[in-house]
């Protein structure tokens, strides 16, 4: 009993060395998963950020059609490389609402005369309570809503042309 | 040319801890070790003296903006202030690693240079186990970690160094964290030397203590500071967060406090003879895991700054290869150390072990809740624990703790009697009741777990007194003293962190310019929002003016700042340290229609958990003190007798 229990620090340290180990060899995945897929959106009621446009109600997601919302910012780089992927999805047929965070409406509007405009709807999300109340961890992230306003996919990082289809699919399975 | 001076510099302390390796091994076979200790001594002595020169030439790159080395462009700036300038030689991976190895060939020469207790084989294996762990970290310099490396072509401007670390708090708490976490690599290779040469006793003990007290006391300054670098740098207005890297520095602290109570057992009572070899290589070995866990950043932190496999195989192979050998010399070898002396159930020295399992299974469950995300992802599951795991767990423990520390002084060694100890206890414990009883009233439902520690810091503030009860002051030994003040210290520290829990508020608000707000018995008025500049930044900064009842108004100025090298921005939190506590204010941003985001709290007695934290350093220091001189007069008197 005493033999075993001299050899037991050393037994303890293998073991978390092969924890570590572990660890380094497979590096976490840095990405954020919401929480949120699976459930339905929470209650947000965001203004209008373009006078032309309406804002975002979550009351207006359970329509019996799926929505894309797409959360982006007028200063984010990715953004604006995953523009032309959304005005794809847009052309498909899929509708598009956005969420701008920490914006302004100039500036908003800036990024869409460059960009290019696909949404239906902004909302202004300028304290980022909606992104968080999503589970967002950073933008640009695109949830899938289905039909009846549950989330049912979340998109991580820009939408790139291997994705669109993706984003199509989930769309078609929703509803 | 002088980036390559550096870089041979480095090169030649490798160099010379291969020799005082080699010449410390056979030292400690030799027939006359005595005679080949005087030049293992003296190579100690110059591997310390080239990894110092190494630093220097790195501090000498930094403070002249060499851009055309490659640490300097990434992490400097020639705008930076001075203080800045060479502080940031150590706010990278590559300069801290530098400064680890120095602060271990340094603590390496001081052993080669006054220890004079210790018997000659059992010194020179304890620098040849010094010298060995240095080498592996050159290696890991040399190959992985170059802190000289040239940039071709050398840009027109350094990178700058990330805001958050523009702070004096930079100046100082890496240098005295990293004096006490490698600081206690002596005790490791002590440790180590005494398990080659079987030489475990009181002697062993007397000689090993003081080395260990110097690290715990570096240790004990870093993560005070450390603490107080963070509640006023982050702005979030907490002292801890149990973030990877603090638990990082958390542990070893845990593990060399229990080895600080373990060896006194054994110089005194030449008791845990195996426990104390033990904690010594577990407090060490804490050290180069915590290391591990912020420099390979394979867990998530706000103080990870660099995530590089390579570097984190490297030195997960150091790790494997230091701890994993000194496990399996402990394994093969304390068989054949002999028990030490025993002890009875009640008595101090049954007391010391109590600490002891208390504070290991602390340090367990820390340790566990650190590496718990490495478990769920192994498992397949990211997830992070936060404060509410080690508040559940590690809090109950330490109530425990806190208890065995008011009734440790006061046994007698070897054997003492429940009863007599009750007796002893029966003021602190009276203490206690009416603390709780009064707070609990006072707490107007606030935690009770809060109530309990506010009540047992008063109770353990009069037991830490209780030991000078009857004795005359100026014939108490320092170690006493020094006992003394630490206890108190913990006591004091917790009332610190008791109050705070139970009686801080806390607002968050939007307020016009001429606006008020009421924060515990403040009223803070937002006079004013002004643009200010600094030497390498700009800000908008808020004059609040604040005013307790019919008290003299104060101002306080927090700031946002806008650094331009790198482009970041950083809130200054603006603090005022009254005597029951203080008002901590934070500049938000502003909402766009002429309202600016204010918080402001109210942290009633806060300062007390650092006052607390300098108490303890400052026992360890009389205690330390005690000791010395207590070495020098028995060395005087061996030369008379």
């Amino acid at each position: 009993m005493k033999k075993l229990l001299i050899w037991l620090p050393l037994a303890l340290f293998v073991l978390v060395f092969a924890l570590v180990m572990n660890g380094l060899i497979q590096p976490s995945d840095r990405i954020v998963r919401s929480a949120m897929v699976g459930k339905p959106l929470p209650a947000m009621h965001l203004p209008p950020m373009l006078a032309d446009k309406p804002g975002i109600d979550a009351k207006d997601f359970a329509t019996g059609k799926p929505r894309l919302l797409n959360i982006f910012a007028s200063w984010c780089i990715p953004c604006v490389a995953e523009a032309p992927q959304l005005l794809k999805l847009k052309q498909a047929g899929a509708e598009i609402d956005a969420i701008a965070v920490r914006d302004t409406t100039p500036d908003v509007q800036a990024f869409l005369a460059r960009n290019g405009d696909p949404y239906t709807r902004i909302g202004d999300d300028h304290a980022m309570r909606a992104q968080l109340s999503l589970g967002s961890s950073g933008v640009p992230e695109t949830f899938v809503i289905d039909s009846h306003g549950v989330i049912v996919d979340q998109h991580v990082g820009d939408i790139r042309a291997e994705d669109v289809p993706k984003l199509l699919a989930a769309l078609e399975k929703a509803k | 040319m002088i980036a390559e001076a550096g870089l041979a510099a480095l090169w030649l302390a490798t160099a010379f801890a291969i020799a005082q390796l080699l010449l410390g091994a056979a030292a400690a076979r030799a027939a006359d070790p005595a005679a080949m200790l005087g030049g293992v001594r003296k190579i100690a002595l110059v591997q310390a003296l080239f990894a110092l020169a190494a630093f220097l030439i790195l501090i000498w790159l930094f403070v002249t903006s060499d851009m055309s080395v490659l640490l300097v462009a990434e992490n400097s700036h020639s705008q930076k202030p001075m203080l800045y300038k060479v502080a940031g030689a150590w706010g990278n991976h590559e300069g801290s690693m530098l400064l680890w190895v120095t602060v271990l060939a340094v603590a390496g020469a001081g052993v080669a240079l006054f220890e004079r207790r210790l018997v000659a084989e059992t010194l020179a294996a304890t620098l040849a186990a010094q010298a060995a762990i240095a080498i592996g970290f050159y290696a890991f310099l040399a190959f992985a970690s170059n802190p000289f490396a040239r940039l071709n072509p050398a840009p027109v401007d350094g990178q700058g160094l990330n805001p958050l670390l523009q702070d004096p708090g930079l100046a100082f708490h890496p240098p005295t964290l990293y004096l006490g976490y490698v600081g206690l690599s002596v005790a490791f290779s002590f440790a180590v030397a005494a398990l080659v040469m079987r030489d475990v006793g009181p002697a062993f003990a007397k000689a090993m203590r003081p080395w260990v007290l110097a690290a715990w006391i570096f240790l004990t300054i870093g993560i005070t500071a450390g603490s107080y670098w963070a509640y006023y740098e982050l702005g979030w207005g907490g002292w801890w967060f149990w973030d990877p890297v603090e638990n990082a520095s958390l542990m070893p602290w845990l593990a060399a406090t229990a080895l600080l109570h373990s060896v006194n057992v054994l110089a005194t009572r030449d008791g845990l003879r195996a426990w104390t070899l033990m904690l010594a290589v577990v407090a060490f070995s804490m050290s180069m895991v915590g290391t591990f866990l912020v420099r390979s950043g394979i867990l998530v932190s706000v103080h990870s700054f660099a995530v590089d496999p390579t570097r984190g195989t490297f030195l997960l192979a150091l790790l494997g290869l230091y701890i994993g050998g000194a496990l399996v010399l402990y394994g093969a070898r304390v068989g054949t150390v002999t028990q030490g002396a025993t002890f009875q159930f009640v008595s101090r020295e049954a007391a010391l072990v109590l600490n002891n399992l208390l504070l290991s299974v602390i340090l367990g469950v820390v340790l566990i809740g650190t590496l718990y995300p490495l478990v769920a992802q192994a498992m397949g599951v990211q997830l992070s624990i936060g404060a509410p795991f080690f508040e559940k767990t590690a809090v109950p423990i330490a109530l425990f703790l806190f208890a065995g520390t008011a009734a440790g002084p006061l046994l007698r060694w070897r054997r003492d009697s429940a009863q007599a100890l009750l007796g002893r206890l029966t003021i602190p414990v009276a203490i206690t009741g009416v603390a709780f009883a009064l707070f609990f009233a006072l707490s107007g439902g606030g935690s009770p777990i809060a109530v309990l520690v506010l009540a047992l810091a008063f109770g353990l503030a009069a037991a830490s007194i209780a030991p000078l009860w009857k004795r005359k002051l100026r014939r108490t030994p320092l170690p006493v003293w020094g006992m003394v003040v630490a206890h108190l210290g913990v006591a004091v520290s917790l009332s610190g962190m008791a109050a705070d829990t139970l009686w801080k508020q806390e607002r968050l608000a939007a307020v016009a310019v001429g606006d008020n707000l009421q924060v515990g018995p403040f009223k803070v008025t937002l006079a004013e929002v002004r643009p200010t500049v600094g030497p390498n930044w700009s800000a908008m900064e808020a004059r609040l003016q604040v005013q307790r009842g019919a008290g003299a108004p104060f101002e306080l100025l927090p700031q946002q700042r806008f650094f331009a090298n790198p482009p970041t921005n950083t809130s200054e939190a603006a603090i005022a340290t009254l005597w029951d506590g203080q008002v901590y204010t934070v500049l938000g941003a502003p909402d766009g229609a002429g309202r600016w985001q204010l918080r402001l709290w109210w942290k009633p007695f806060v300062t007390l958990i650092w006052f607390g934290g300098g108490l303890i350093a400052l026992g360890g220091a009389v205690s330390l003190a005690g000791r010395v001189l207590r070495a020098r007069r028995d060395a005087r008197e061996e030369e008379w007798a």
